[in-house]
């Protein structure tokens, strides 16, 4: 539970945060709550020669709305996330999302950017991101690109992001008032991982599904998207009959990774229960948004 | 102010017995000013780090240090070769047998000590860890016990090779620890033979392990000059560690001076010595620093003692209306790689012959078989360490499938069985002579409040729709308070209890005990104590323990032993200083000491109220006035030997509700009953019942410390490891029954273990009991979501409308 020596950087810009990470190579690496990476450099299995904390880069914080979009400085602690009257108003999904995770205290540090960019499956943002079609901007000394939520994710810990670059900014959309949304998470106690969870955004049209995001939590090595139980959903009218087909659709396309919470038939089994329960609870906030 | 108004005023300001005040400990922990080992920082003190194996079962080839001896700020890699010339390589275990200290050429489970890295800080240790290369050749591991035995098995511990007898009589194999038999074996088959009625059951109680606060560490500084070493530690028996010591390090026991301070919880884990407290003495004997060794929370789970691990066949046979005539158990007793039990000598396993619980069983018979395993040793955790809640469990169990295989309702057989208040002293036939309970009130009483029969219908309803409920009942009886010194000892140290009071010429005072606070309370409890038998209010008695060089010997603090013996002891030493005090107010009061009557906080003469003297007037004259041929000063020193066991009870209830399509279990109700006799604290008891509750819950619901079969530990990290926060904790409803103890000196049973002993078997009977109307008679702990849907699923319960 001690890491080894490493250097610490304190950048005051996004500027001198990007030569930093130039300079230093591959043995560096971005330091936003810690939450995720320093337990992995307690337990030594990420042993960066070079911390540098993005916490005193005034570029990286604040959440605005930007026309449609919202514009989230990957800073923003979950706490801030749960706390924005503008997310709780135009993407009350991310709000709701946040209190899922983890506990209070680590809530009080962890970031939302951190929380993407770290690539780990079990994480909750990831696909929520997915199902938003959240926009990641990525920037290097180079320049930036931007690179949609659904083309980030390659494997555990393995993300469309180079080691020079930062997560400078996460762009979600406003949700529109007839959206339904619903995050079903299934955790063994406060401040556990998912053992499964499902995350869902739906529009209606007189009653007939218009449009329909169902994304997927720990139940694979990247947040997975169940297009097929979204194609089967869209131009229908969800009924109960529909809910379990989709549930059904989405097992398909699970491959937990084995654990004490779990094996592969059960949290894939989960994943279905909690598809079913988003579902549910996402067309029921549609219909009363109506 | 009338009579009765201003004794009972002055009842009130003793704060004695039966007074909920509030906890003495809490100022300082809630402020952060606790002072735990790790708190413990002298002048040039190093710091220890363990290289530990990554291997089950594995040769050592060679081991070198070089690497790590060469980077700056190490001080010193010791390895068995180190330790061998000091003949501490190896030590005795309070079990009888011996461990290894650093690995002996071979490891036998994950995470054993290799290497004991010390250098100037805790960094650098670490980093030293790394650098110590250790080539192992690995072995087949035995992870399931069931083939520890095997003809062809690994040999686990090779030191042991041609020793046909252990500790505790004949060893049948190479991996065999002991037998254990107690019984009558010929008359319990007998009735089996013939029983109208009989039931069998596997019962697995898995390993687990307890979570108190600090891991367990110490703090070693020798002082060259003097020959003297003090030692900070986390124990739960400190005495019992310096006498270890002194043993180990042929150092006069006077010149070892062991302190507990706070240790943040102990629950059995921190009843034994570990290598590294051993380590850290002798690194600090031979580089003459103090040094520091504190495990972090992976080592703790993974190389501190474990609990329970039984896995235990019970059988139960009975008559026609469901009266037990006769019980059996077997038990595979899984110890891991060393035996390092610390129960009491004569007690290989523990007292689990208390298997018979709160009911009339005529015929019993036990065999524990304890083998070897490529895992960690142990045994010992967690809050209660003689195997109490095994016994307990298996019975409590047992009961509930009799009930189902004859139709009878759970509560109902529980009463057709239990042991009747006129019965006791009851003689129970695995050798015990319980002492008092009111096992039927307590269980009538907890059904009423309850409604227990509109449980059961709404039950009946909720089955019809297919909803899952379950009703767990556990009326449970516990033997605690070790013990009499005939049949308990430890190293061969009886297990009395002490404490030593001495009152101040200002009338307060200050009590010493040998037992060991980590959370019971005993600044509290003991002072209600004292106030009560010596008339001095409890907020001016300050009570201290864990120095070794000022308290009394004790034998420590598990096993709910505290009341029982120490609790005793401060009675009976309160008594001794009445006694005297009472002496010297007759001389006060120019009377004879017959003529004196004991009230509250004075004696006074008889019927002349007026003519009295108060403890605190006595405690003055005890310093310039004692009569002639009576010594100046008042203190007591009780050594006190307890007569029999004491044996708490209680009736819980618990329902549950379960997600069909979760697998998960919710607590609707916990309804806790206890009797421990006299209550000494009504708020502390109930401070012990919800700490112990929910550790009940957390090891019937999610606490496991599985292995797989190359002898990996899987989830030995708090990622894994349940621990429940207050969001999932259930609410406890509490309630009790007073049957005091008749042998102890204030009526006062244990009760620090009862709520675990007692909520495990509660937790445990309401899920399996949700699951009986599909035949369903036993499900092995812990219920974690995933294996109760997988009940679920298999039985076809999860079929949606
Ligand atoms: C007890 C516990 C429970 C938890 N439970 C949950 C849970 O239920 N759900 C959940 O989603 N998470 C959970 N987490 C993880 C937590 O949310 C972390 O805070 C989060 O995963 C990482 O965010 P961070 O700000 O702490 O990032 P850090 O740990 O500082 O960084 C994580 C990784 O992201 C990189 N990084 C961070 N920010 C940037 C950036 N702007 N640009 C480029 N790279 C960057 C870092 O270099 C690092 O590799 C839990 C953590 C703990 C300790």
């Amino acid at each position: 539970m001690i890491p080894p020596s490493f250097a610490y950087r304190a950048p005051a810009s996004l500027k001198e945060a990007l030569a930093l990470i130039d300079e230093s190579g591959d043995d560096a690496k971005f330091l936003a709550g810690g939450h995720s990476l320093l337990p992995m450099m307690k337990f030594r299995v990420s042993e960066p020669a070079v911390l540098i904390d993005l916490g005193g880069v005034p570029e990286l914080q604040g959440i605005r709305e930007a026309g449609d979009r919202i514009h989230i400085g990957p800073m923003s602690t979950e706490n801030e996330i749960i706390g924005s009257a503008l997310l709780q108003q135009k993407c009350p999904l991310l709000p709701e999302v946040a209190r899922w995770i983890a506990d209070p205290q680590v809530r009080n540090r962890g970031t939302i950017g951190g929380d993407v960019a770290h690539g780990d499956p079990a994480n909750d943002h990831p696909a929520v991101m997915l199902a938003l079609e959240a926009d990641f901007v990525l920037r290097s000394s180079q320049g930036e690109r931007v690179v949609p939520a659904n083309e980030f994710y390659f494997g555990t810990y393995f993300t469309a992001m180079e080691a020079n670059e930062v997560l400078a900014e996460i762009r979600v959309p406003v949700l529109g008032p007839g959206t339904g949304y619903a995050y079903k998470k299934l955790k063994r106690k406060t401040g556990d991982f998912a053992i499964a969870a499902a995350c869902v955004l739906l529009t209606l049209d007189r009653g007939i599904c218009k449009r329909i995001a169902i994304t997927l939590t720990n139940v694979g090595p990247t947040p997975l998207r169940a297009s097929a139980a979204e194609q089967a959903l869209t131009g229908k009218a969800i009924d109960d009959a529909a809910v379990e087909n989709a549930a059904q659709l989405a097992m398909q396309i699970c491959d937990p990774a084995e654990d004490l919470r779990g094996d592969k038939e059960y949290k894939t089994h989960m994943a279905g229960e909690m598809v079913r329960r988003a579902i549910r609870q996402a067309l029921e906030r549609a219909k009363e948004a109506k | 102010m009338g009579i009765l108004e201003d004794q009972q005023a002055r009842i009130d300001q003793l704060g004695g017995i039966g007074c909920g005040r509030k906890r003495k400990e809490d100022a300082r922990f809630i402020q952060g000013k606790g002072n735990y080992v790790d708190d413990v920082k002298l002048p040039g003190m190093l710091h220890a780090d363990f290289v530990r194996s990554p291997y089950g079962h594995a040769r050592i080839k060679s081991i070198d240090t070089s690497k790590a001896l060469a980077l700056p700020g190490v001080r010193a890699v010791l390895t068995a070769k180190d330790l061998a010339p000091l003949k501490l390589h190896w030590m005795p275990t309070l079990a009888g047998d011996v461990q290894a200290v650093l690995a002996d050429e071979k490891v036998g489970f994950q995470y054993q000590e290799v290497a004991f890295v010390v250098a100037d800080d805790r960094y650098i240790a670490a980093d030293a860890v790394d650098l110590v290369k250790v080539e192992y050749e690995e072995l087949p591991s035995i992870t399931d016990p069931f083939h520890s035995m095997d003809p062809d098995a690994p040999v686990i511990r090779p030191d042991l090779d041609g020793k046909d007898t252990g500790a505790h009589g004949k060893r049948k194999h190479y991996n065999h620890i002991f037998t254990w038999e107690v019984g009558d074996k010929a008359e319990t088959d007998r009735v089996f033979e013939t029983a109208p009625v009989t039931v069998k059951e596997q019962i697995w109680y898995p390993r687990n392990h307890g979570m108190p606060l600090e891991t367990c560490g110490s703090v070693a500084s020798f002082d060259k000059v003097n020959g003297e070493l003090k030692v900070w530690v986390t124990s739960q028996a400190p005495h019992v560690v310096r006498t270890v010591v002194s043993l180990l390090s042929g150092l006069d026991e006077s010149k070892v001076h062991v302190v507990a301070p706070d240790i943040g919880g102990g629950f059995g884990v921190k009843v034994g010595v570990y290598p590294g407290y051993v380590c850290s003495i002798v690194a600090s004997i031979v580089l003459g620093k103090p040094v520091k060794w504190i495990e972090d929370r992976v080592e703790h789970l993974a190389a501190t003692a474990f609990g329970r691990d039984y896995h235990m066949t019970g059988e139960l046979a009975a008559d026609a209306d469901g009266r037990i005539q006769a019980a059996r158990f077997y038990v595979l007793a899984d110890h891991g790689a060393f035996d390092s039990c610390a129960d009491p000598t004569k007690w290989p396993a523990g007292f689990f012959n208390i298997c018979t619980g709160s009911y009339d069983i005529k015929a019993a018979h036990v065999t524990v078989d304890g083998v070897y395993t490529n895992k960690t040793p142990g045994g010992v955790s967690y809050r209660c360490s003689f195997r109490v809640t095994e016994g307990s469990y298996v019975i409590e169990r047992m009961i509930d499938v009799l009930a189902q295989k004859m139709g009878l309702d759970k509560a109902e057989i529980r009463l057709r069985n239990f042991i009747k208040p006129e019965q006791f002293p009851y003689q129970s036939a695995l050798g015990w002579e319980y002492d008092s309970g009111s096992y039927e009130a307590g269980l009538r009483k907890v059904m009423e409040v309850c409604d227990y029969a509109a449980l059961r219908r709404e039950q009946e309803e909720k089955r019809k729709r297919g909803e899952l409920m379950g009703i767990g009942l556990s009326t449970f009886t516990e033997i605690v308070g070790a013990g009499p010194t005939k049949i308990c000892d430890i190293l061969g140290v009886g297990m009395f209890d002490s404490c030593e009071i001495r009152i101040h010429p200002t009338g307060s005072a200050i009590a010493r005990f040998g037992t060991k606070d980590q959370g019971q309370s005993h600044r509290t409890t003991y002072a209600q104590i004292l106030a009560t038998e010596v008339g001095i209010p409890s907020e001016s008695i300050m009570i201290e323990e864990g120095d070794t060089d000022t308290a009394p010997y004790g034998l420590g603090t598990y096993g709910s032993r505290s009341t029982p013996t120490a609790g005793a002891a401060a009675a009976r030493a309160g008594r001794k200083i009445r006694a005297k005090a009472q002496k010297i107010a007759a001389h006060l009061l120019e009377v004879a000491e017959d003529d004196l009557e004991w009230d509250i906080d004075r004696f006074v003469v008889k019927g002349v109220p007026d003519q009295a003297k108060t403890m605190k007037e006595i405690a003055w004259a005890a310093y310039n006035r004692t009569p002639p041929g009576l010594e100046p000063g008042l203190e007591a020193v009780e050594y006190y030997d307890p007569p029999n066991m004491t044996y708490p009870s209680g009736a819980y209830l618990c329902v549950v509700d379960i997600d069909r399509h979760t697998g998960e279990v919710k607590v609707r109700r916990f309804y806790a009953l206890d009797d421990c006799g006299t209550r000494i604290n009504p708020m502390v008891i109930d401070g012990q019942i919800h700490g112990g509750l929910t550790e009940a819950f957390a090891v019937a619901m999610g606490q496991e410390l599985p292995y797989d079969k190359a002898g990996n530990l899987l989830g030995a990290s708090l990622l894994d490891y349940f621990v429940p926060t207050a969001v999932e904790t259930p609410r406890y409803e509490t309630d009790f029954t007073v049957t005091p103890s008749p042998h102890h000196p204030i009526g006062a049973k244990g009760v620090g273990e009862s709520p675990h002993v007692g909520g495990v078997s509660a937790f445990s009977n309401a899920v399996i009991d949700a699951f009986a109307h599909a035949g369903v008679t036993h499900l092995n702990m812990p219920y974690k979501s995933s294996t109760v849907w997988k009940t679920i699923h298999t039985l076809n319960l999860d079929q949606r409308a």
